[in-house]
């Protein structure tokens, strides 16, 4: 139940909402709602202020940029990005956790850039977002920032976004030829969030062997992580289920793993190795085509 | 079956009448009741699992804008205690007040109440009441509340132990003498939060002398009786509904504190109030189900055959005792043990304890689903003790068919059995000779795959009140119904059952249609309304509304249809013998064509210018049911599964069952039934369990972390009936409520425990996670690879 009373305002564009977020003490801008909502019910945030940016059409697109970037609005729903032709064909990894987050009421409502900016450390978006190596463009007073994904996730929800920064889009750049993603989850029983999420994004030289391996975890640790041991393990290696479990085996390396009811941090860190496994094969088999 | 000949709709899937107006968002539920000038109740609860209440400071609360009152326990005592329906012998009660007075006894335990013009305003208000609390040190764990120095929940008795309940039979220490084989296991039967769709809600107006109170209850006639008489009013003054009820899995079956107060504020305030509890409210503050640890002890012979059965038990029955409680653990549990089983020996020992935990009453199955779950697990662990196959095992201990009824070591009489027959058809249906290929397909996946089955009997049909009264249950077992047929023909029926889901406006329809010769469509069945109701009901709860409403519904329809054909025989000029009274018409044997209309014969029973000599007009019957014997519906469930190596998570692959309740009215509603129950029953085996700190904290406390499982976590159920009639009721039914959830917790458990066999494992407490299972794997030494 929400007791608590706040004003609700309905910028036009990004620039005047990023304005009302400056002239509002306790402002929270609102999207698809499934994450502050939530919040605001159980007493946990009392805005003075939501700031609804779903009148901004234009933060709804995904386009390809000419040099084959791929720019997702931040106000793209996970159920628009899952269904996305050039995302699919594309950002495998993307629409595949895009797909499994939440339910579909979720899926229908929630958009990639609120999940970015509440920054859930068991949300599942995070993970191709840093495997893609995604830019974060926000808007703020002073003009755009570009935020790449690796400086971008600090902590539980905790950002590099600063309190007056609005995420316009998400720019993930064009995937190299031979390349495969793949998100594979644990999913909390109740919740559905990602107990462990891992995202993978593999790329394949002419002779088959590794070039690139971008390996992102989700749902293990206070903030999504690229799992760089395990990358380094894998390239320059012929992808095989040898190199995939040796490189798998190094995906929770130095991590202080989340423990909650549904994991013990040992548990998770188990998880995270036999999901980026499974990760990790489906999208070296996506890369071979 | 009695004067109904040839039952032309009971036995037929006939679709629920109820589903278009539930679908379609037409039912009226409690929350949906709006009234002029309605105020809302919220209540305070304790953060608390144990403190002193040593001042409340209400002054804040009283000015925030909207608020119309503000309450503590002491000033609402005039609602008077919650009631305890069932007595043990020897049990410690304890006063339970609707709002806590003098100490909080759990986290929730209500301390103020607060009504305002509108929900936000008492939220608001209820935030500003400053409560001082003297935390005191917290017991939550049942067997730890009767260890020397706990903390004793109810300072005026000397110990946290509300009775020892014995049930024995047969010369048990022989037994364990003679055995050549004794296997124990603990067994845990983990605490569940029941999860009705529908939160509770209670609406009360005031009017005229009279209260009319809106409950999403499964007992409108108790909390009328409970209600009149706390608040001081004539029953008669006092009208309980029940409207649309969405589930209550006995979480329903309470006179709960927020029905007296609300019902007290409206009568004290004069004017509407309505309280809709919140969903993590509901976590704390409604019911929870189960909690026993037992130690099971099997004596047998190497052949398999049982010698006896010791078991003790500590039943966590929380801060208070609820309407029930005392009756779960006890006559619902220790009793039904045996099952299907010849037992020479047995004993067993029940000690109900209170903690500083949420109260616990019954949830779906109610003692019996820890009963047959303690025997299952100690069936499989004896099976493998001896190396013998589990169903042979289980088939090696029947009661055979000829016995019946039978004696049961317990102390009941079971009414009809036939436990082979269904036992097989369950075998064929899982492809259990076939299972081992399987198996070792699985293996080659580097998964762990089993099968599990458990074989059932469930006591239904409560109660005989002769039965009820010796086992201390403080009311009558029996059913209402009234059959009125109005002049134009058109039929009710008032049940005193009240459904909140089971489709009984269906079944019922189906009962008296057979009898009324006419199509269920005429028939409407009402219910849930103690001042339409035929006098006093009962209510819905274990599996009794078939077996013991259903068919007061059928005898009063008997009546009915006897003054039918005296009336026809009268107007035909015919032997009352030679009247037939079928679709919709009433005629001689043999010439149909000179029928009479159902409506022609309710008509002259209304004009009454034409009837039998001494005849009274009118055409209704009202009859009160009591049952002689309570029913046992049995079966054989078998459940599949098959478990990733790598994470320990639990694949339900393929589920079987054969379940017999007797004769079925509507088989769609029967599979129904079934369906949800092995589902719920599952989610005990694999997911639920209310989880508490140390301090009484519920750590699940919502459907965040508590997994109820939905339909991706369900395969599809493949089931089939035995029928074995009873001769307690003229229907030969028995009751299907609960087989589901007593039959489904059992066999997942066995499949999963027989998957992990080969690495050793022999048992692993509830609910069976993944993590705890890739421990077990990985202690097992075969985990990594």
């Amino acid at each position: 139940m929400i007791t608590h009373p706040f004003t609700y305002q309905t910028p036009a564009t990004i620039e005047e909402a990023v304005q009302q977020l400056g002239r509002n003490g306790e402002a929270k801008v609102i999207a698809g709602g499934h994450s502050l909502l939530p919040l605001i019910k159980l007493g946990l945030s009392q805005p003075e202020a939501l700031i609804d940016l779903r009148k901004i059409a234009s933060l709804r697109e995904i386009r390809t940029e000419p040099d084959g970037a791929i720019v997702v609005g931040a106000l793209a729903t996970h159920r628009t990005i899952t269904h996305d032709q050039t995302v699919r064909a594309k950002l495998a990894a993307l629409a595949e956790a895009a797909g499994e987050v939440g339910d579909l009421q979720v899926r229908a409502r929630g958009t990639i850039g609120g999940s970015l900016a509440h920054a859930d450390p068991a949300a599942d978006e995070p993970a191709p977002t840093l495997a893609y190596d995604a830019i974060i463009r926000a808007i703020g007073p002073k003009g755009r920032r570009d935020i790449p994904a690796r400086d971008y996730f600090k902590g539980v929800f905790e950002t590099a976004l600063a309190a007056n920064e609005i995420i316009a889009e998400i720019r993930f750049p064009a995937p190299a030829g031979r390349t495969g993603g793949a998100y594979a989850k644990f999913a909390h029983p109740a919740s559905g969030f990602a107990v462990t999420g891992v995202a993978a994004v593999i790329t394949l030289a002419a002779d088959g062997t590794v070039e690139r391996a971008a390996i992102a975890v989700t749902g293990a640790a206070a903030a999504a992580y690229r799992a760089t041991q395990a990358e380094k393990a894998l390239t320059g290696t012929k992808g095989d289920a040898k190199a995939i479990a040796d490189a798998s085996a190094k995906a929770a390396d130095g991590i202080t793993a989340l423990a909650d009811l549904a994991a013990s941090a040992e548990y998770r860190k188990n998880l995270v190795t036999v999901y980026a496994k499974r990760a990790i094969q489906r999208a070296v088999e996506r890369a071979k085509g | 079956m009695t004067a109904t000949t040839s039952p032309t709709y009971i036995g037929t899937r006939l679709a629920r009448k109820e589903d278009p107006r539930l679908i379609t968002g037409e039912g009226t539920f409690t929350d949906d009741v709006m009234l002029q000038g309605m105020a809302y109740m919220t209540l305070v609860r304790s953060p608390h699992a144990h403190a002193r209440i040593l001042r409340i400071d209400t002054a804040a609360a009283k000015k925030e804008p909207g608020v119309v009152a503000v309450l503590t326990g002491t000033e609402l005592e005039a609602t008077g205690m919650l009631p305890v329906f069932i007595t043990v012998p020897g049990m410690n009660g304890s006063k339970h007040m609707p709002i806590a007075t003098d100490k909080a006894r759990y986290a929730g335990d209500a301390v103020a109440a607060v009504v305002a013009e509108s929900r936000d305003a008492a939220k608001r208000a209820a935030d500003l009441i400053a409560v001082d609390y003297e935390p005191l040190p917290v017991v939550v764990d049942g067997t730890k509340a009767l260890e020397p120095g706990a903390p004793i929940v109810h300072e005026e008795l000397s110990s946290n132990l509300v009775f020892t309940y014995p049930v024995k039979g047969g010369d048990i220490d022989k037994a364990f003498k003679d055995a050549e084989v004794t296997v124990t296991q603990r067994i845990v039967n983990q605490r569940l939060i029941p999860n009705a769709m529908e939160p509770r809600a209670v609406t009360a107006k005031f009017e005229a002398g009279e209260l009319t109170l809106w409950t999403s209850t499964q007992i409108p006639h108790f909390v009328q009786l409970i209600v009149a008489l706390n608040l001081g009013l004539g029953q008669n003054r006092v009208r309980v509904i029940a409207p649309e009820v969405g589930g209550g899995f006995g979480s329903k079956l309470q006179v709960y504190a927020e029905e007296l107060l609300v019902g007290h504020l409206s009568k004290t305030l004069g004017r509407p109030v309505k309280w809709t509890e919140e969903r993590r409210e509901g976590y704390l503050a409604t019911i929870h189900g189960r909690d026993l640890v037992e130690n099971v002890e099997i004596a047998a012979k190497k052949d398999g055959t049982i010698l006896g059965l010791r078991i003790r038990t500590v039943a966590n029955l929380g801060a208070y005792l609820q309407a029930f409680a005392p009756g779960i653990p006890t006559i619902l549990h220790a009793f039904i043990i045996p099952g299907p089983y010849k037992i020479p020996a047995f004993d067993v020992e029940v000690r109900g304890v209170y903690t500083n935990t949420t109260p616990v009453d019954a949830y779906r199955g109610a003692g019996r689903p820890e009963a047959t779950f303690a025997m299952e697990r100690i069936m499989d662990r004896l099976a493998d003790e001896i190396g013998m196959d589990p169903a042979e095992v289980r088939r090696k201990n029947f009661i055979p068919p000829d016995a019946f009824p039978f004696n049961t070591i317990s102390g009941i009489t079971y009414d009809s059995g036939d436990y082979e027959p269904a036992l097989d058809r369950a075998l064929a249906m899982a492809d259990y000779k076939g299972f081992e290929k399987r198996r070792a397909e699985a293996k080659a996946r580097g998964n762990y795959r089993g099968i599990g089955l458990s074989t059932y009997v469930e006591i239904c049909g409560l109660a005989p009140s002769k039965a009820n009264s010796a086992l201390g249950v403080g009311w009558g077992g029996y059913e209402s119904a009234r059959i009125r047929v109005h002049a134009t023909g058109s039929v009710q029926v008032f049940t005193g059952t009240s459904p909140h889901g089971q489709g009984h406006e269906t079944s019922w329809s189906q009962i008296a249609a057979d009898a009324l010769g006419v199509s269920p469509n005429d028939i409407e069945v009402r219910h849930g309304d103690t001042f339409e109701s035929p006098g006093m009901g009962v209510g819905t709860f274990g599996s009794r509304s078939l077996a013991v409403g259903g068919i007061a519904v059928h005898k009063a329809a008997e009546k009915v249809r006897e003054k039918v054909v005296q009336i026809a025989a009268h107007l035909l000029e015919a032997s009352p013998a030679d009247i037939v009274v079928e679709n919709g018409k009433v005629f001689v044997r043999g010439v149909p064509e000179k029928a009479k209309n159902f409506g022609d014969i309710s008509m002259a029973a209304y004009l009454a210018n034409n009837l039998p000599d001494g005849m009274e007009p009118g055409l209704e019957a009202t009859v009160y049911y009591d049952p002689p014997n309570f029913t046992f519906p049995f079966g054989t469930h078998i459940a599949e599964v098959e478990i990733d190596g790598e994470t320990g998570s639990v694949r339900i692959v393929k589920y079987s069952a054969c379940d017999d309740c007797g004769r079925q009215i509507n088989p769609m509603i029967v599979d129904g039934q079934l369906h949800g129950g092995i589902v719920q029953g599952i989610g005990q085996a694999l997911y639920e369990g209310a989880v508490y700190d140390d301090n009484g904290q519920l750590l699940s406390g919502s459907m965040m972390e508590y997994h109820v499982p939905s339909a991706e976590d369900v395969p599809s159920i493949d089931l089939d009936h035995t029928v074995t009639l009873t001769n307690t009721n003229p229907l030969g039914v028995k009751g299907i409520g609960e087989a589901g959830t007593i039959g489904s917790t059992p066999a997942v458990v066995n499949a999963v425990i027989d998957a992990l066999s080969p690495l050793g494992i022999k048992h692993i407490d509830m609910p069976l996670t993944p993590e705890k299972l890739w421990r077990a794997i990985r202690a097992a030494g075969e985990g990594r690879r």
